[in-house]
């Protein structure tokens, strides 16, 4: 069943970038992007925030400027549309469909069997908010929904990625640099419990429409509504209030009991990745500036082809890393759950 | 409440449990619940894959128990399945045709598909047009997500194909996320891999607090739940006009069998849903109510107003 991903070991890895707007869109296929991913201006992907996003002649626009250059576009509808929104998420679908797209992103099964049955000849990944985190799960959409890709959750150890990579009726994508989420995308609801609007209903968590950052005696706090996510001293940096990120108590002790303000970066694990016949690496960070997206795109593209080359002598570069720690959530970073001892 | 109002009255279920609790606890708990007013018991363990205090010869003697006391059973699978190993165990599970079979994953799904099965809430149906899909693939009954509101089960059960049935969760902690770490070894400075079981020791869960002492959420190994009891009594009017089929009811370590009794009071004769509320806040695990989501608004509110509508 394996046949694709060990065809795939011959190829090289691809890079897949972040883009927000047209400039960062621009900037990730100068930088040496082989694809960008996008959204639509609205709840229909996972990046909904102000300001941000395409609409159809930014897209279009995209399209063009990407295909010139050799890159491909990928769009993201990967948020679960409830009846009363349906139309929306269709409408978006056909505008995908009939802007010629190079693969849409999706994670719900209904968006999915319409995207399959309305738009054939329409190439298909499933997002890492479809929650596959194993091949049975994967080839369920497989086999459904003709999808030619899995984002794999940043759930897995190496070597569960690896037992997947053998067993996958797809070629995998992996989360290679950035925000962090440390449950398992698609199937958590902590900022709805919270705020109302989740990645799955919204497109957002931790959403900026419900922070608050407070100025107080002790210190500045920041809250999502009512709910303290953490404090700090005078001098300590203070981290957007991402809800699993915060300092909470648990029997006495006042710490990051869910996750520290950190960031993904796996480019230590590249050979091993490509040696698993990985077809594709994902930057996260549709939310971050042009700025991010050029420094991002540049270290990765370096990686890449230095791996490429010659991957029994793969190190990373130390400018390398010490881009990236720069751009990182919390000046840091960690390999995640693909280390073991991280979970 | 009166009966004569109803055109069918919803089945009561009794979700899988969802911390480690011993052997003996859990045997000795079936067989109270053997003889409660339950009409649907799910089995199994859907957290997480260390916890084996009980094999599965052992839960499917007491499926064979309940089933003999007159029980419906399922046996739930797991909800996050990431070693060979744990996909090994959902193909054993799902093999055996001689218990209906709750799906926590696509993965379930995917090997269920053909015959009947239930999905929980973990497997994300938000529209019409997926829960027609899984229709087709043998779909008999399926668990509202626990974000959505009413006004979305309301369109979709308007939509669904109707054999299917539909069940929700009135009562327990809300399961709000699953990772690949583990939150109760991590609060004990221990590696998962060797995480001693200290799960054994939280029969309802690690409590967490923000640093206003304000009861936040519960850590149950890899799951993270809610702190408050997602606590559907005053809604249940809106349950029955909904038509839903199935009221679940996720099991604490206590008091199950009069939360149970409760539900069933209310849904058979003249209660007073209001009294019934004074009741369950009494028995409560620590952190009250919530009905947010239900009522499409933060998970963690409690909105007493549908209280009114359906005090009847």
């Amino acid at each position: 069943m394996n046949y694709v991903s060990k065809q795939n070991i011959d190829k090289k890895m691809q890079l897949v970038c972040p883009a927000g707007n047209l400039p960062a869109l621009k900037i990730a296929v100068d930088n040496g992007a082989d694809a960008v991913y996008i959204g639509f201006k609205d709840d229909t992907n996972a990046r909904h925030f102000a300001g941000l996003n395409f609409n159809e002649k930014r897209t279009r626009e995209g399209i063009n400027y990407a295909h010139s250059k050799g890159a491909r576009v990928f769009l993201a509808i990967n948020t679960y549309p409830q009846d009363s929104g349906w139309s929306r998420w269709q409408h978006a679908v056909d505008l995908a469909a009939k802007l010629n797209i190079d693969a849409l992103i999706a994670a719900d099964i209904g968006v999915l069997d319409y995207a399959a049955t309305r738009w054939p000849d329409l190439r298909l990944h499933l997002s890492v908010q479809g929650s596959a985190t194993n091949a049975e799960s994967i080839r369920f959409y497989y086999e459904n929904f003709s999808i030619q890709r899995v984002v794999l959750p940043r759930v897995l150890s190496l070597k569960q990625v690896k037992q997947v990579s053998e067993s996958s009726p797809v070629p995998l994508e992996v989360f290679g640099f950035g925000s962090l989420c440390v449950m398992v995308e698609g199937r958590c609801l902590l900022s709805s419990y919270v705020t109302g609007q989740s990645p799955n209903t919204y497109g957002a968590c931790s959403p900026a429409s419900a922070v608050k950052w407070q100025d107080t005696n002790t210190g500045l706090q920041t809250r999502l509504n009512t709910v303290l996510i953490d404090k700090y001293k005078a001098n300590e940096p203070a981290a957007y209030p991402t809800l699993c990120k915060g300092r909470f108590e648990v029997e006495h002790n006042t710490f990051y009991a869910i996750e520290e303000p950190t960031s993904l970066n796996t480019i230590a694990l590249l050979p091993e990745l490509q040696a698993m016949g990985i077809a594709a690496i994902k930057i996260e960070g549709r939310q971050r500036s042009p700025a991010y997206v050029k420094q991002v795109t540049q270290v990765w593209r370096a990686a890449l082809d230095v791996c490429h080359d010659d991957s029994k002598n793969f190190q990373p570069k130390k400018e390398w890393l010490q881009t990236l720690h720069s751009v990182s959530e919390g000046r840091s970073t960690t390999l995640g759950a693909y280390h073991r001892p991280w979970q | 409440m009166k009966p004569d109002k109803l055109s069918s009255i919803p089945k009561l279920s009794l979700g899988p449990i969802q911390y480690y609790w011993d052997r003996k606890t859990v045997i000795a708990f079936y067989k109270r619940i053997a003889n409660s007013k339950i009409d649907i018991v799910y089995l199994g363990e859907t957290v997480c894959s260390k916890r084996r205090l009980l094999r599965r010869d052992d839960w499917i003697d007491i499926a064979n128990q309940l089933q003999q006391a007159g029980k419906e059973v399922v046996l739930s699978s797991m909800t996050l399945i990431e070693a060979s190993s744990d996909l090994s165990a959902l193909k054993t599970l799902c093999n055996d045709n001689s218990f209906m079979i709750e799906a926590n994953d696509m993965a379930a799904v995917q090997q269920l598909s053909g015959r009947s099965f239930i999905t929980g809430p973990s497997v994300n149906i938000y529209n019409s047009r997926s829960l027609q899909l899984l229709a087709k693939k043998g779909l008999k009954r399926w668990v509202l997500p626990v974000e959505l509101s009413k006004f979305t089960l309301a369109e979709m059960q308007k939509e669904k194909p109707v054999h299917i049935q539909t069940e929700v969760l009135v009562y327990g902690r809300l399961p709000l996320a699953y990772s690949a770490r583990c939150f109760t070894a991590r609060a004990h400075n221990l590696p998962k891999d060797d995480c001693q079981y200290r799960c054994l020791d939280y029969p309802d869960g690690l409590m967490l607090a923000t640093q206003e002492k304000e009861k936040f959420l519960i850590l149950n190994g890899i799951q993270t739940q809610s702190v408050k009891t997602n606590n559907l009594i005053s809604d249940l009017k809106e349950l029955l006009t909904l038509q839903v089929d199935v009221l679940r009811i996720s099991p604490p370590s206590t008091h199950c069998e009069k939360i149970i009794d409760i539900f069933y009071q209310c849904l058979h004769f003249e209660y007073s849903v209001d009294m019934a509320n004074t009741e369950l806040q009494s028995i409560m695990p620590p952190g009250g109510s919530c009905n947010g989501y239900w009522n499409d608004r933060n998970g963690m509110d409690w909105i007493s107003a549908s209280r009114d509508a359906s005090a009847y």
